[in-house]
């Protein structure tokens, strides 16, 4: 095939590996590639995306009852449902801090630090730990849980343009990995990694968030903001080279073709399947995009996103 | 090809017959693409093909069937961000010639009529494809007929036996199918066929590209223009490596023997989700005709979604004009509810509040195309803008109640909305669309009750 000159791109960059875990616990090691995702001619890929699985502290009182259906009780109880999903086949742990929100229970650093405590000893992969995206109340309880996991190297978000820097020292004082988030730009994202690099947490601590948008609900420019930051990182921009995590179950299950289940077409087709299709493409595609690690919510998703990505490594 | 190249061409007698003085002056407009290379009867046909093999774009535009047509190709990026995606893939779905013909023909109706109303748009599959699995002619022959006669969708047909494809193609080549395929052992038959009844080709080739280029180059030799790669790539998500590399040398290499649309089969080896994953992968990356096993509205409708998305032109979020639209024929009394011009915010609500079948008035925002929340955060969906709407498009003499419903996210405007709208009730709906018919139902009643 040599003499057909395929065009090999000399790419300069590569994607920060980032490590989560260890000290005793399993690690997982999410980027570090050096060309787009599934080329594998051009560069090595030596991790494949992580399936982060979202568990959260309390009955979700959002989600459709087919998706709290799926996991049965363990809804009710966040340790029994962490259990559950290690055994669907996570890789990380997402655990959601929902209850601290002030207009969903309001609860503070004490309850953080608990469930916090007892997840991370009741499972051996890593953690990330999200709050409630009010910066007061983050700024108590991520920190909080932040000193209860010190040496964990859990990851802690979201950390904004309003509270990195409490975030980042936060990290940098217990050995955790922040998760950055900005809204759907590439400019933001580069300029928020620059202040945690002039902060000091070094990019091998840090995940980034660039927003996702959901199928049929804004998909098209995450993607192309994923693919941008990829492009970026891959011809040498040094600011543009943490992973990227998406919220993918989130976004995709808030969406009326994942909810309804009456007073709709029948074009739309059954809605088990077509909602765990909506959760599946909204992960393959920001995969293909360049995102390093999916949160997903139902573990039918989560099954068979492993399984096509396994299925790719094996040939 | 510069006007000079295409001089070389041409054979150079300044007739005339093309309406130029003479065949520099033709060559000059041909370059600049004003005018068409055919209007010169006298030229070669081997020139011919050469010039317009020179001058066609990178991927070619090929177009499949007669009536609701698959057209693919035509790209120009690798990434879409660069300008856009033009030519969504086609989507067919495959049938086999040892399927039952009562199933096949209720199956094709229903693919034929199937589709999806998505932002104002109708998404539909694209055509069949019929697999000659029974190594009959006759049995092929029959259901080539009959789904063609219960559908206006293109057809592919998939045989590797000449004489099968050619009993076929005697009944249907008026359609125009996608032959498939040509391949290392047939070539020479299948290239005759698809010359024979004017069809476009598939070339197949699993050995490699440049085992590919070479085939391809034969069949083009011999006249065939309209071409559709089959690299025979694996289902797994390691195909994105080859129609990576097939895209990478139609666009940055130029190489025209490998500028073509590709076919590929997500369904060959896979169960019903994995193969809407592998879809999913070839729509975001570079195919242009998808062979589907399966058809199952669940996945073919986030399928499709997922196509249009991707194939939606970046640079211009689709909008609908500003202004005041009527929802189930409304009275001064019925409901008045504000959102954005973004088209897909728009359909959204508006597709909520019609199947609530609550008469209403949809009050619609400028705000240069953006979705509810981008829009507040770039300061284009304000209380003052919304303010201002409502005395533009004089809403206040269109009903006779002083209550406006503002989408749920921007719940944090109602204060502001409050003081710019002195006497109006700013009533907060949910969050999401689909909640509105409730919200209807129950908070405005209560509301109009009082
Ligand atoms: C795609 C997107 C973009 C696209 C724009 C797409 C577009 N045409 O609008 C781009 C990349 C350009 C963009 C830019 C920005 N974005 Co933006 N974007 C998104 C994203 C991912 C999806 C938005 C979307 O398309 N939603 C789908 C539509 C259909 O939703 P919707 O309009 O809200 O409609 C729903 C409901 O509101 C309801 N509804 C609609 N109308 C009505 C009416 C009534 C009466 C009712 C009851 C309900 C209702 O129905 C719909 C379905 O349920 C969201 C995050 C997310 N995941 O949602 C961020 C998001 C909206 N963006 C955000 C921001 C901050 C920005 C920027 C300001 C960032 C920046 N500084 O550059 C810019 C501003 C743009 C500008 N200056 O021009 C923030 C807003 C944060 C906030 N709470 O204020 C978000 C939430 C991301 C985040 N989490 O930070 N963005
Ligand atoms: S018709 Fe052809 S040969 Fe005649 S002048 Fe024009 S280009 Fe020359």
């Amino acid at each position: 095939m040599s003499h057909l000159g395929i065009p090999v791109e000399k790419w300069v960059g590569k994607v920060q590996e980032v490590k989560l875990g260890g000290n005793g616990r399993k690690s997982v090691v999410v980027g570090g590639e050096s060309t787009l995702p599934f080329l594998h001619f051009e560069g090595s890929i030596p991790n494949r995306p992580a399936i982060a699985v979202e568990v959260q502290d309390k009955e979700p009182t959002d989600w459709p009852l087919q998706l709290l259906s799926a996991w049965g009780d363990v809804v009710k109880e966040p340790v029994s449902w962490a259990r559950k999903a290690v055994e669907y086949g996570a890789d990380i742990i997402v655990l959601r801090l929902r209850s601290a929100h002030p207009e969903q229970g309001n609860s503070g650093a004490k309850e953080a630090e608990q469930v916090v405590a007892e997840i991370l000893s009741a499972i051996d992969i890593p953690l990330i730990i999200l709050g409630t995206d009010v910066v007061e109340k983050d700024n108590e309880v991520l920190l909080a849980a932040s000193e209860i996991a010190r040496g964990q190297r859990v990851a802690l978000g979201n950390c904004i343009d309003k509270n990195y820097r409490a975030i980042a020292a936060s990290c940098l004082a217990n050995g955790h990995v922040a998760v950055a988030k900005t809204p759907n730009d590439v400019n933001l994202a580069k300029q928020l990694n620059i202040l945690l690099h002039e902060v000091g947490l070094p990019l091998n601590s840090v995940l980034h968030d660039p927003t996702t948008g959901s199928l049929g609900y804004g998909l098209e420019y995450t993607y192309s903001v994923i693919e941008r930051l990829k492009l970026a990182c891959l011809t040498g921009d040094e600011m543009t080279v943490t992973p990227i995590i998406c919220t993918i179950g989130e976004e995709s299950w808030r969406q009326k073709e994942s909810r309804a289940t009456e007073g709709i077409p029948p074009s739309w087709g059954a809605h088990e399947e077509r909602a765990i299709t909506w959760e599946s493409l909204t992960a393959i595609t920001l995969i293909t995009a360049g995102s390093n690690v999916v949160v997903l919510r139902h573990p039918r998703t989560v099954e068979l996103i492993k399984h096509v990505l396994e299925e790719g490594k094996r040939h | 090809m510069t006007g000079i190249e295409i001089y070389k061409y041409l054979p150079k007698t300044n007739c005339k017959k093309c309406g130029f003085p003479t065949c520099l002056a033709f060559a000059m407009k041909v370059a600049q693409k004003q005018v068409d290379i055919s209007l010169c009867p006298e030229l070669s046909e081997e020139s011919r093909r050469i010039i317009e093999a020179a001058s066609r774009p990178p991927i070619k535009l090929i177009s499949i069937g007669k009536h609701r047509k698959i057209e693919i190709g035509n790209e120009t990026v690798l990434f879409r961000h660069e300008k856009t995606f033009y030519h969504q893939p086609g989507l067919v779905v495959r049938i086999r010639d040892t399927q039952q013909l009562d199933d096949v023909i209720s199956l094709v109706k229903g693919i034929s009529d199937y589709s999806i109303e998505r932002v104002g748009l109708k998404l539909s599959l694209n055509g069949f494809a019929l697999e000659n699995e029974s190594r009959n002619a006759d049995d092929f022959t029959k259901l080539a007929e009959m789904v063609s006669s219960n559908t206006d969708l293109p057809l592919v047909l998939m045989s590797s036996e000449p004489t099968v494809m050619k009993s076929a193609l005697g009944k249907i080549a008026q359609d125009r199918p996608l032959i498939y395929a040509a391949d290392k052992d047939n070539w020479r038959e299948m290239t005759q066929l698809a010359l024979n009844y004017q069809c476009p080709l598939t070339v197949f080739e699993p050995q490699g590209l440049s085992q590919l280029a070479e085939l391809v180059e034969l069949v083009s030799q011999r006249g065939v223009e309209d071409i559709i790669l089959d690299p025979g790539i694996p289902c797994s998500s390691n195909s994105v490596d080859t129609l990576t590399q097939l895209r990478r040398m139609a666009i940055k290499s130029s190489y025209k023997s490998l500028g073509y649309p590709i076919i590929t089969f997500p369904g060959s080896a896979a169960s019903l989700k994995e193969e809407a994953m592998l879809a999913a992968l070839h729509i975001t990356k570079y195919a242009g005709i998808i062979v589907l096993d399966h058809f199952s509205p669940g996945t073919i409708y986030p399928l499709l979604t997922l196509r249009l998305n991707i194939y939606t032109d970046p640079q211009k979020p689709i909008q609908v004009t500003a202004g005041v639209y009527p929802i189930n024929d409304p009275q001064e009394t019925s409901p008045l509810a504000v959102t954005t011009d973004f088209s897909l915010t728009y359909f959204s609500i508006a597709g909520e509040l019609q199947s609530s079948a609550f008469p209403c008035w949809l009050l619609v925002c400028d705000t240069g195309g953006l979705s509810v929340l981008t829009a507040w955060a770039a300061g284009k969906f304000t209380a003052a803008r919304i303010a201002k709407t409502i005395k533009q498009f004089d809403i206040a003499n269109n009903i006779n109640h002083r209550s406006i419903i503002i989408p749920g996210y921007v719940a944090v405007i109602k204060g502001e909305l409050e003081e710019e709208l002195p006497g109006w009730k700013i009533m907060v709906g949910p969050r999401e669309a689909m909640d509105i018919g409730n919200y209807l139902k129950w908070k405005w009643q209560a509301e109009v009750s009082h």
